[in-house]
């Protein structure tokens, strides 16, 4: 791959699922794919998380739960639940000692409900007891008087001024109103469509689980899964009324996260028991209970229009985004800010009239998921791409190519995109690929419906849908968006060892292997350990938006840098050289002209040197209220998927044929992860693109299983062909780019505009349900 | 909660006459579950697991006696032969943990109108065989043996011995609708068997009633239609509208409901399909055996 807009283009690394990993080469250093330190503990079973965490003293917490989307709570009878044998302690809302709120960005909800209950599966009262089973039956014998009210559960209707209010005022989160260019353009050709997104769970396979343990100085150490250590204190310590060192974290093993960890679970509820029993609580939910526990992603009714030449250059598009935000507040408004200033792609529009909204229902609370608000719109905008495309003429892709964004433009909120956009490139790359082979009806697993016997060959269409999407990487529209890192260099038994400590929660990314890579490249030493994440060390800030390689990653290079600086200057001291002049090389320090001048032993001695560093990417802003222009971003991350389905279209069944992708990710710090990284995130695209969803009907959740909920199999995923692009980033640490969500955004459009091709129908909402292409 | 353990058969009855309380157990992949959520509060689980005779199958004059404890993946590794139609739904049962561990017998005692194992025993003409300490063996045909909502025909005092399936004496098929390609409950789904011995036809639907059940109507209109065109003699082709009109009778023998797996009016329009598809195929693979 030759360079672009200026970049050196690094060498594209090509993988496909099907070819072996290479044996580990190299130094485990950037660029190399070294073990990881959880990978055989978690394919043998062994990798102990959350939901193993144990104390000899524990006892269990449960929590009861509403059974309505609308309540008033009038009078709650905790006797008979306290008289259950084996129970320690039963609490309401009277028993929060500090602010009854929580929320990320709003502390809008209550640790428990006290007066009103605003969706269905809002924890009201907690149980400790000795034994899980116990504590549920305890639960039970709560008497919780509800006053069910009306609820509102049709986010169109939420906007109406007569509908009745979630919370005062009202029931508008975030109305997100942004306008470029001429006030009413017009344009020879123009396409629209109504697009429906339902909504999606982040279905970690491992469900939110800690423990909380009392401590001598009144305080609590708290064991959990979670995404943001500083963050969940935070909002502990405004819950317990504690100040922040009595509330102390430790990141247990977490088994997933994809945005679901990062509102409170069980967080104040084991601290709250543990402080009231003076015992350890678990609290550990099933999965029924975990599609209660956590936020979702927000549902999306949408409206897009777009304006056109005749050749397809986009004159305008206007975008109408109405989310669902549910009962609390949660990111709904980042969500909507990122509906709003990249709702509309990676391309390049003149005038522009975005209205993204976000609402209150009675429905679950939404907020976080991969993908963040980019997902939902993706859809709406690659499906009304195909439409422009159909209607000028134009081939799919290359109409995607002609408006695509390039280094240099400015997107709609009128920031210019500072470092490579290759969107043109990634799509000639997509389409080159190789094909799949053709339909083979001899094996039945390789058919829409599987073993399921349901065809052979019989209705079978195939399909090709292209998609490119774009998305923020890091935090947005203002927010200080740091981590913090402790690295520390000494001698031990004769070996140079370096420690990293950060709070950065490993999710199961792999950012653990990519803190030990950086020290290793920065430093020279083959040890790094991996401090266990807790918060004895400053925020790390949050496992998502696809910004921990990157701004921890960044932090962990600053914290080396400076230690490194430090062991050259003690060198110096001794050599009587100007530090300027020296270097450090694996275990040695050596001059201008490479000669060892003393080893990294004889500089250290018995002492160790550490640093701690606070990094920030560059600063963001908020965008203009009525205008919506503003450098809301940091760093954007672009991929493109190329699709192939065979669709049964009598029997509307789908079988995803190849889900082919390229990206740009700047540089691959670990080339392995990113991968998997680009795997897993596609199948998470997919799925929303055709199984995916949470039923909610009339408040209620009427799938809260793995039975009804569906993920992805290995049987719905295909193998997949994925070529890494790596032009770096100049404003970010070794040039990375977030690569994360990106998968989850361009997948799922490029799977739904498949089946369009398949079945020549419309589709206008994910996921496609069978009885959507059959019209049954 | 008290866990029996009977290692013979005798025992068993014996047991489940004394302890009505008693919820039996044999791969544990449905009862498991009902725990886990809270849905049964058994005062004991009678574990069938060690009682050898039910995990055994023979044949015998032409039928094969399945144990009610014969797991799906034995079905599907020993008898693909004598019982495909079984074997074929077998392989769609959950994953190969839930194959391993999952028995015929336990879905014919949850009853439940989406287990994969009812249409494919309603097409081959099955019978369950029955048992009490009381009173001895009975047998129920498959067809009477399914109630209501996973309800059947057992008696509080009664266990499932074995189910006693013809061998196949013609070709048969199985089809299983769902939203992802493996590990799916079966939105809906059909069995057919074609019985050129006596001239007949046999069909089973799954989820597309409160019970499984057969379609009588379109298994008579099709071995009538097959007869009165010599079909079976000259295994000619099947026609496409017979085929067509023949998934037409089987989708109106169901009354499905809406639910999140699927809407109703998908169901009978998919049973329609898949016994269309079905019959074509069992046809075709009799024409090919001549
Ligand atoms: C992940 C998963 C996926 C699944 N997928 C499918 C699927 O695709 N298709 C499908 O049909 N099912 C599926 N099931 C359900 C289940 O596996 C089947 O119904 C299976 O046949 C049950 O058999 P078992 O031996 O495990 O029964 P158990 O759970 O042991 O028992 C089931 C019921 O039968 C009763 N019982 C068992 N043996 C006897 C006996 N000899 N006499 C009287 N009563 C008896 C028990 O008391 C209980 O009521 C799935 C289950 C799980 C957990």
């Amino acid at each position: 791959m030759s360079g672009q807009n200026g970049h050196p283009g690094r060498a594209m690394t090509d993988s496909t699922t099907t070819t072996v990993a290479p044996p580990v080469t190299g130094s485990g250093r950037i660029g190399d794919s070294p073990l990881r330190p959880d990978g055989t503990l978690k394919v043998t079973g062994e990798f102990a998380y959350a939901s193993d965490l144990w104390h000899d003293e524990m006892c269990w917490g449960v929590t009861l739960r509403s059974p309505h989307p609308h309540a008033r709570i009038a009078g709650i009878d905790i006797t008979e639940a306290l008289t259950v044998p084996g129970v320690w302690a039963v609490l309401t809302a009277d028993d929060v000692p500090g602010d009854n709120a929580f929320g990320l960005e709003h502390a809008d909800q209550p640790v428990l409900a006290s007066e009103f209950v605003r969706y269905e599966g809002e924890p009201v009262a907690l149980v400790a007891a000795d034994h899980p089973e116990t504590a549920r039956r305890a639960a039970k014998k709560i008497r919780v008087d509800y006053e069910v009210l009306p609820a509102v559960t049709d986010p169109r209707r939420a906007m109406d001024p007569d509908a009745p209010a979630v919370h005062r005022p009202g029931n508008l989160v975030r109305h997100l109103k942004l306008r470029r260019g001429e006030v009413d353009p017009v344009a020879p050709v123009v396409v629209s469509l109504d697009f429906e997104v339902g909504m999606q769970d982040q279905a970690f396979l491992g469900p939110e689980s800690g423990l909380a343990v009392p401590a001598e100085d009144g305080g609590v150490d708290l064991y959990v899964a979670t995404q943001w250590l500083h963050v969940d204190q935070r909002q502990i310590c405004l819950a317990l009324g504690m100040p922040t060192e009595k509330v102390r974290l430790t990141l247990s093993g977490v088994g997933g996260a994809f945005g679901g960890r990062e509102d409170l679970s069980v967080h104040v509820h084991a601290c709250l028991l543990a402080l009231r029993t003076g015992k350890p609580v678990k609290m550990s939910y099933g999965r029924e209970e975990s599609f209660f526990g956590h936020v979702h992603r927000h549902p999306a009714v949408m409206h897009y229009e777009f304006g056109a030449e005749t050749d397809g250059t986009l004159v305008y598009a206007k975008s109408d985004v109405l989310l669902d935000g549910g009962a609390y507040a949660s990111s709904t408004n980042a969500v909507v800010g990122n509906a709003g200033t990249l709702g509309l792609g990676p391309y390049r529009i003149p005038n522009v009239a975005v209205d993204a909204y976000g609402v209150f229902t009675n429905n679950p609370p939404c907020g976080a998921m991969r993908g963040f608000g980019c997902v939902q719109a993706a859809f709406a905008h690659e499906a009304l791409m195909d439409e422009l495309a159909d209607a000028v003429g134009v081939d799919r892709v290359e109409i995607r190519q002609r408006n695509g964004m390039r280094e240099g433009d400015r997107n709609i909120t009128g920031q210019i995109i500072d470092s490579a956009a290759p969107v043109a490139e990634l799509l000639q790359i997509v389409r080159d690929l190789p094909m799949p082979p053709p339909l083979d009806p001899s094996d039945i697993r390789a058919l829409p419906g599987a073993v399921g016997n349901t065809t052979h060959g019989e209705g079978v269409r195939r399909g090709i849908g292209y998609s490119v999407t774009y998305k923020n990487v890091g935090f947005s529209e203002g927010f200080d968006d740091y981590s913090t890192a402790r690295v520390r260099l000494e001698m031990t038994g004769g070996e140079a060892v370096a420690t990293v400590h950060t709070a950065a929660a490993e999710v199961g990314q792999g950012l653990i292997t990519v803190e030990q890579q950086i020290c290793r490249t920065e430093l020279g030493v083959e040890r790094v350990v991996v401090h266990p994440k807790n918060t004895s060390v400053g925020s790390g800030g949050s496992t998502s938006a696809s910004r921990q390689t990157y701004v921890t990653g960044g932090a962990v290079k600053a914290a080396c840098e400076a230690v490194r600086a430090a062991v050259l200057e003690r060198a110096s001291m001794g050599l009587g050289r100007p530090a300027a002049d020296l270097r450090l090389d694996g275990e040695k320090i050596v001059g201008t002209s490479g000669e060892v001048l003393a080893s990294l032993g004889e500089v250290l001695g018995d002492d160790a040197v550490e640093e701690t560093v606070e990094w920030h990417h560059r600063p963001t802003h908020a965008i203009d209220p009525e205008t919506g222009q503003g450098d809301a971003h940091v760093q954007f991350a672009f991929s493109a998927h190329r699709a192939v389905v065979d669709v049964d279209v009598e029997l509307g069944l789908v079988k995803v044929v190849a889900l082919d992708t390229a990206q740009d990710v700047g540089r691959a710090i670990n080339p392995d992860a990113v991968l998997g990284q680009i795997h897993g995130g596609s199948a998470q695209g997919m799925g929303l693109a055709l199984m995916e969803e949470i039923i909610v009907t009339d408040g209620h959740v009427r799938n809260p299983s793995f039975t009804d909920y569906l993920i992805p199999t290995i049987l719905d995923m295909p193998p997949m062909q994925v070529k890494v692009l790596e032009y770096a980033d100049p404003h970010a640490p070794y040039g990375v780019r977030g690569v994360g969500e990106p998968p989850t955004i361009s997948s799922g459009p490029a799977v739904a505009a498949a089946v369009r091709d398949a079945t020549k129908k419309p589709l206008r909402r994910v996921p496609i349900r069978p009885e959507h292409i059959t019209g049954t | 909660m008290d866990f029996l353990q009977p290692t013979t058969w005798a025992e068993a009855l014996t047991l489940r006459a004394e302890r009505p309380d008693a919820l039996p157990i044999a791969g544990g992949t449905d009862v498991m579950v009902d725990l886990n959520f809270d849905r049964r509060r058994p005062g004991a689980l009678l574990d069938l697991g060690r009682v050898a005779e039910l995990r055994e199958w023979g044949a015998d004059d032409g039928r094969i006696r399945l144990g009610a404890g014969v797991p799906y993946a034995r079905v599907i590794e020993d008898l693909g032969a004598q019982l495909p139609g079984l074997a074929m739904a077998s392989r769609t049962v959950g994953s190969p943990q839930i194959r391993i561990r999952g028995t015929v017998g336990g879905n014919l005692g949850s009853a439940s109108p989406a287990g994969d194992a009812h249409p494919p025993l309603l097409a081959a003409g099955a019978v369950v065989e029955i048992a009490s300490a009381a009173r001895g063996v009975r047998l129920v045909p498959a067809a009477e043996f399914y109630l209501g909502v996973k309800r059947n025909a057992l008696e509080p005092d009664e266990l499932i011995a074995a189910v006693l399936v013809p061998a196949a004496a013609g070709p048969q098929q199985f089809c299983k609708v769902g939203t992802r390609n493996a590990m799916v409950i079966a939105v809906s789904a059909f069995a057919c068997a074609l019985h050129p011995d006596r001239g007949a036809v046999g069909t089973g639907i799954g989820s597309a009633a409160p019970t499984p059940r057969r379609a009588p109507e379109a298994e008579t209109f099709l071995a009538g239609e097959l007869e009165a065109a010599g079909l079976w003699e000259s295994r000619g082709e099947l026609p496409e509208t017979l085929a067509a009109a023949f998934g037409e009778r089987v989708a109106a023998a169901a009354s499905p409901i809406d639910d999140v797996r699927g809407s109703a009016a998908y169901r009978l329009h998919s049973l329609a399909v898949m016994a269309r598809r079905a019959a074509t195929w069992a046809w075709n693979d009799y024409r090919k055996a001549a």
